[in-house]
């Protein structure tokens, strides 16, 4: 979409206005400046699908858009965990951070933070296998996506 | 290097290269400078409405008549707010409108500064798109996209917010020839592949329909839509917002279909085999219940300049994107070069059976009756006009009525608020239509609620000597509501009746306006003559109506099609 101040909340207020419902959304501007691209992740009916891709491009702002699950994608989040790390816990967290090939990006004596990116599964995985009442503190950026092979998105 | 102007005198310069003749409007602080441009300049000439919701009104009745953008100019905080309704009614009819709004100075925005709205924010949801101009370098360029986007495509409003120091600055001005944006190129031209499996299953009806709407006012495309089912001898309903798009004393047409439509346009929507959607969304005042209505095995094409109309409460067969002239013309060419035509034996039938439903006439009402019937008011209208007025409505009974018994021939001349069903439309809307069409004679069909909510725009009539006709269908209630409590919450009218009316007489004259009264059937066409040969004289009609009549036929709520409650 254009890279224009009001282009997001443009979208945020179409899916709150008719009730279509957004798991994720992460924007940023691209190697173009004048365009932003964003992924959306929502779910719905086919039907639902179809209207929530025309309703946007009806959307002045928005230049083009794409199913992923259309076609073959990879996608990715990024997510920043603080745990809680003392003792025997400490050598436990880091193998499996490891294990999800995350990194420890900050250390203290009572806590490590976490850097971990993945499909959005795999980052609740790693939630799953860490001791809940560990977890500090978490934030996630939500899905980015990208089509595989050859082909590109361009306008 | 061209002189340099304030951004004021661009805003008007830009009217004016868009061939602006009139604009709607109210001022207030942030658009001072502004008026103060207007008034030194005579092409657009503005009127002064008596609140912003009638000066949108007004832009949407003039576009609704002329196939012109209307043009509101209204100022920050509650000039904004006050329009609101009037924009929103636009965008659920699809009508192209620029309204410009005033701002605070882009210093002082997001400061809670006096008379500041978020207009952006507020009127996002209902626009076809909206501009804050945050700099002077922007807004000739904004005003040339705003035009652009209001006309094509899907027509909408587009707003634009000017904030008071973006009118004080200078610059040189150029008015753009043209626009080009990559993110907005409305389709014109349908998919020739489509159109060809159009044809075909057109071909092959057994019992067809043609449905049309508004699409087909909007682009214009009356004689395109009459030839073709002209050629095919198919049966045509109307919705109500489509009504004078095919002419309705044509036999072949079948009335207005819908939760008031006739019992024949209904049961041939729900009965035909193959369904021509032209310009029409499938409303559900239209449709009735989606389940009901699919219930019946039916082959659907659907042609539609927006594809989020297409399949979204129906499932088509055949969708077809494009504008309607282009994609009527397109059909009507290779219709007109295949060899093969209907089966017209079947055709024959169908029209059989269609004519047995008419026989049920279902619009009949008591003609003996010593009450007003308000049916009865709406039938000499279109006598004593013979056909030929614009009529605008207000909501309610009345603009079901006006609907049903005024047979409009020609697109443009009916003028109501369908999809948002805005009371208070009727009287600015008709100021509008009668400043689009000077010669015009202009009727608001209306009840006496629906008009008080834009009385005051009687003032406005008197300022520039608009000589309407208002038709007060006066029942005493809030007669639509008083017929669903009627039919579905056992008699009990909560608040729908009106104790304490004003004296509609006095009050038409009190703005030096010429008022009437009529309480005898015997006297409806006599003061319909005569105010009609009072032709510079504004003319409040109140016809003092049976309370006890209801809009038939009715398709209840969540009823099918089929599933009229009939008189
Ligand atoms: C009290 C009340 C009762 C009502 N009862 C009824 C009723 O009984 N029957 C009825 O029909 N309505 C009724 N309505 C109106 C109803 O709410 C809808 O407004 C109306 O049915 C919609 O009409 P439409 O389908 O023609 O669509 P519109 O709102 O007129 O939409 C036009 C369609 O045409 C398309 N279009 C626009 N321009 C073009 C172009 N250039 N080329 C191709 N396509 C184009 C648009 O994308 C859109 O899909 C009632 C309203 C009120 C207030
Ligand atoms: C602004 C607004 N408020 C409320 C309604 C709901 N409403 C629809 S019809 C109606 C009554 C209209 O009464 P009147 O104008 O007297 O017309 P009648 O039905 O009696 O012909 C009301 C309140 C509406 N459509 N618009
Ligand atoms: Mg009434």
């Amino acid at each position: 979409m254009e890279n224009e101040a009001g282009a997001l909340s443009r979208v945020a207020g179409l899916f709150s206005a008719r009730g279509y419902n957004i798991e994720s959304l992460s924007v940023a501007p691209t190697e173009d400046p004048t365009l932003s691209r964003m992924t959306l992740v929502t779910s719905g009916s086919d039907e639902v699908i179809e209207q929530v891709t025309k309703q946007l491009n009806k959307l002045i702002e928005v230049v083009k858009v794409i199913d992923l699950i259309d076609g073959n994608h990879i996608e990715r989040e990024l997510m920043l965990v603080k745990v809680k790390a003392v003792g025997d816990d400490r050598d436990e967290i880091k193998r499996l951070a490891d294990i999800f090939r995350g990194c420890i990006i900050d250390v203290t004596d009572k806590s490590y933070t976490i850097e971990l990116t993945g499909t959005s599964s795999k980052l609740d995985a790693f939630l799953d296998a860490i001791d809940n009442s560990a977890v500090l503190e978490t934030v996630r950026t939500g899905a980015s996506g990208i089509g595989r092979g050859d082909w590109v998105l361009k306008v | 290097m061209n002189e340099e102007l304030t951004g004021a005198e661009i805003t008007i310069r830009c009217l004016q290269a868009e061939g602006v003749d009139c604009i709607f409007g109210y001022p207030g602080g942030a658009v001072l400078f502004i008026y103060d441009e207007l008034f030194k300049q005579d092409k657009v000439r503005h009127i002064l409405v008596r609140h912003e919701q009638a000066a949108v009104h007004a832009a949407d009745g003039y576009a609704r008549s002329s196939n012109k953008v209307g043009v509101a100019l209204v100022t920050s905080g509650p000039g904004v707010t006050n329009a609101v309704t009037g924009i929103a009614t636009a965008y659920m009819d699809s009508i192209p409108l620029v309204v410009i709004s005033g701002q605070v100075p882009t210093n002082a925005i997001g400061l809670d500064a006096f008379q500041e709205v978020d207009t952006v924010g507020i009127t996002r949801p209902c626009v076809k798109h909206n501009f804050l101009v945050n700099d002077i370098s922007e807004l000739a360029i904004t005003m040339k996209k705003a035009f652009y986007i209001a006309a094509t495509g899907r027509p909408g409003p587009v707003l634009v917010d000017i904030p008071k120091d973006v009118t004080q600055q200078k610059m040189a001005f150029t008015y753009p020839e043209k626009v080009s944006m990559r993110s907005y190129n409305p389709v014109i031209r349908g998919n020739l592949k489509q159109v060809k499996k159009a044809v075909e299953l057109i071909l092959s009806a057994k019992r067809p329909v043609i449905y049309t709407g508004g699409g087909v006012i909007l682009s214009d495309a009356a004689k395109q839509l009459t030839e073709l089912a002209k050629m095919l001898d198919y049966p045509c309903t109307n919705t109500l917002m489509g009504l004078g798009g095919f002419p309705a004393t044509d036999r072949q047409f079948i009335g207005m279909l819908g939760m008031h439509g006739t019992y024949e346009a209904n049961m041939a929507m729900q009965y035909c085999d193959v369904l021509i959607a032209i310009g029409a969304r499938f409303d559900d005042r239209v449709i009735g219940n989606p389940k009901h209505f699919s219930n019946e095995n039916r082959k659907i094409i659907h042609i539609d300049i927006d594809p989020s109309s297409i399949s979204k409460r129906v499932k088509v067969d055949i969708p077809i994107v494009g504008n309607v002239p282009d994609v009527l013309k397109e059909l009507i060419k290779l219709l007109k070069s295949t060899k093969e035509n209907p089966d017209q034996t079947a055709l024959s039938e169908w029209w059989k059976q269609i004519d047995l439903w008419r026989e049920r006439d279902c619009l009949k009402f008591d003609r003996q009756s010593d009450i007003i019937k308000p049916q009865m008011v709406v039938e000499k209208l279109y006598e004593v006009t013979k056909g030929d007025a614009f009529v605008t409505s207000d909501v309610g009974q009345h603009q079901m009525w006006a609907a049903q018994f005024y047979k409009f021939d020609k697109p443009r001349r009916w003028i109501n608020s369908g999809g948002l069903g805005t009371m208070g439309f009727g009287m600015p809307a008709a100021m509008g239509v009668q400043l689009a069409n000077p010669k015009g004679k202009v009727a608001c069909i209306t009840g006496e609620a629906s008009i008080q909510m834009c009385i005051q725009e009687l003032s406005t009539c008197k300022q520039y000597k608009l000589p309407l006709k208002i038709v007060n269908l006066n029942n005493r209630y809030m007669g639509m509501v008083r017929q669903w409590q009627e039919f579905f919450h056992g008699n009990r009218y909560a608040e729908s009746y009106m104790n304490a009316l004003p004296d509609f007489i006095k009050l038409a004259e009190s703005y030096g306006h010429v008022g009437m009264r009529i309480e005898r059937p015997e006297d409806i066409e006599d003061a319909l003559r005569e105010a009609f040969k009072l032709k510079d004289q504004l003319v409040f009609l109140d016809f003092i109506t049976d309370q006890t009549e209801n809009v038939f036929p009715m398709v209840p709520g969540g009823k099918g099609l089929s599933e009229m409650i009939l008189v």
